[in-house]
C-alpha cells in the first residue's frame, strides 16, 4: 500500500495527467473510484465466503446423515458435552460479533481511539472462546473421547461409569456395536469444532495485523474496505456457530 | 474526461449505509435472547419438535446476522443476489442429497 497523502496524489496528477488520476491512497488505481473499490472487494468477500459455506456444508451434511444413521450413539455421545460451555462460548461469540460491527461503526465514523478498543475486545473475546474450547477439548481427551488418539467406548457400554452424566440422562448402555459408532460422533465433533476454531485462529491473526495498521490510523481516514470485509469473516464464523450450538449440543437432550 | 476523474475527497461514507449503534445493540441483545431461548427450551421435552425450534431459531439468528452485521439489508442488489444464491445452492444440494440417502433401500436407519 502506498503511503503518500491525498495532497501528494494531486499534486502528482497535475503533472500525471489523465493516465494516473488523482485517488486516495487506499484506492488502489485500477478502480474508478473508492465505491467501486469497495463494491467491487465486498462482492469479492462474499464469493469467498460462498465457498466457506460449502466447505462447511459439506460437514453439516455428513453430521445430518450419520446422526440418522447411528442416532442412539450420536444421542449418547452430545450428553457428554458440557451445556454450560457451549452456552457461555456462543454469548462470548455473540459479543465478539457486536465489538466486531461496533469497530465498522467506530471506523465508518473514523474514531481512531474506538475502533482500536472496539478490536481489541473482538481480539480478546476470540481468545476467550479458544480458551473455552481448549477447557472442553481437555475434558474429553480426559474422557478418552477423542477419536483415533485416545478413544474407548467404555462411557456408552456401562453408562453408569460417568456419574455426572449418567445422573442427568440415564442413559441406557449401547450395543457394543452401536457403542462403536459414538467414535463417528465424536469425529465430527472434533472437524467441526477443530474446523471452526481454525477459522477463528486465522480471524484472530488477521485481527491482530488491523489492530497494528488501525493505530498507525490506516482505517480512519476513509478507508474502512479492510475492516468492513473482515467483519463479514468474523460474522460469517460466529454464524457457522450459531449451528453447531444446538446440533451438537442441544438438540439431543430428549430422544 | 475530467468528469470521469473520481474526486479525490470522496470517502466510502457517502455511499455507505453507516448502520447506527443503536440497531446494532439491539440486535445484539436479540441474538443473546434468542440464545438463552434456544437453551431453555432444550431443557423442556417436545420431541421431534426439539431439533425443529432449535433449527428454527438458529436459522433466525442468522439472519439477523446477515442482514444487519454483515450489512446485507443496506447493500446492493448484487450482494443480495450473491447471498440469496449462496443459500439457494446448499439448501437444493443438502435437499438432493438427503432424498438420495432417503430413498434407497440400504435400511437399518
Amino acid at each position: 500500500m502506498s503511503d503518500t497523502t491525498i495532497t501528494a496524489n494531486r499534486a502528482a496528477t497535475e503533472t500525471e495527467s489523465a493516465h494516473h488520476p488523482a485517488h486516495p491512497s487506499f484506492q488502489r488505481h485500477h478502480f474508478e473510484s473508492v465505491s467501486q473499490q469497495f463494491d467491487a472487494t465486498n462482492f469479492a468477500m462474499w464469493l469467498f465466503l460462498l465457498t466457506e459455506i460449502m466447505f462447511f456444508g459439506g460437514l453439516f451434511t455428513s453430521y445430518l446423515i450419520m446422526r440418522n444413521w447411528y442416532y442412539p450413539a450420536f444421542v449418547e455421545g452430545s450428553h457428554h458435552l458440557s451445556i454450560f460451555w457451549g452456552t457461555t462460548n456462543t454469548a462470548v461469540l455473540i459479543t465478539s460479533s457486536f465489538t466486531m460491527a461496533m469497530s465498522v461503526y467506530s471506523a465508518q465514523m473514523k474514531q481512531k481511539g474506538k475502533l482500536v478498543m472496539y478490536l481489541v475486545l473482538t481480539f480478546i473475546l476470540g481468545l476467550a472462546f479458544l480458551c473455552i474450547k481448549g477447557i472442553e477439548w481437555h475434558g474429553e481427551w480426559v474422557d478418552h473421547h477423542v477419536p483415533g488418539l485416545r478413544f474407548s467406548d467404555a462411557d456408552f457400554l456401562n453408562p453408569k461409569l460417568d456419574a455426572d452424566v449418567y445422573k442427568e440422562y440415564h442413559d441406557a448402555p449401547l450395543s457394543p456395536e452401536m457403542a462403536q459408532n459414538t467414535e463417528e460422533y465424536f469425529f465430527l465433533y472434533f472437524a467441526m469444532t477443530g474446523m471452526h476454531a481454525l477459522h477463528m485462529i486465522v480471524g484472530i491473526g488477521l485481527l491482530g495485523f488491523i489492530i497494528f495498521r488501525a493505530r498507525q490510523g490506516a482505517y480512519t481516514s476513509g478507508h474502512v474496505t479492510f475492516v468492513e470485509n473482515f467483519g463479514l469473516y468474523w460474522h460469517f464464523v460466529d454464524v457457522i456457530w450459531i449451528f453447531l450450538y444446538p446440533l451438537l449440543y442441544l438438540i439431543s437432550r430428549h430422544t | 474526461m475530467q468528469l470521469e476523474q473520481p474526486r479525490p475527497d470522496e470517502t466510502p461514507g457517502e455511499h455507505i449505509h453507516i448502520v447506527s449503534p443503536k440497531v446494532y445493540g439491539t440486535i445484539f441483545v436479540a441474538l443473546l435472547f434468542l440464545t438463552a431461548a434456544t437453551c431453555g427450551i432444550s431443557y423442556v421435552d417436545l420431541g421431534v419438535f426439539n431439533a425443529v425450534v432449535a433449527m428454527a431459531i438458529a436459522c433466525t439468528k442468522m439472519t439477523l446476522v446477515v442482514l444487519f452485521f454483515m450489512h446485507i439489508k443496506y447493500s446492493n442488489k448484487l450482494t443480495k443476489l450473491t447471498v440469496a444464491s449462496g443459500i439457494f445452492l446448499f439448501l437444493s444440494l443438502i435437499g438432493m442429497i438427503m432424498s438420495d440417502y432417503i430413498s434407497r433401500a440400504w435400511g437399518r436407519w
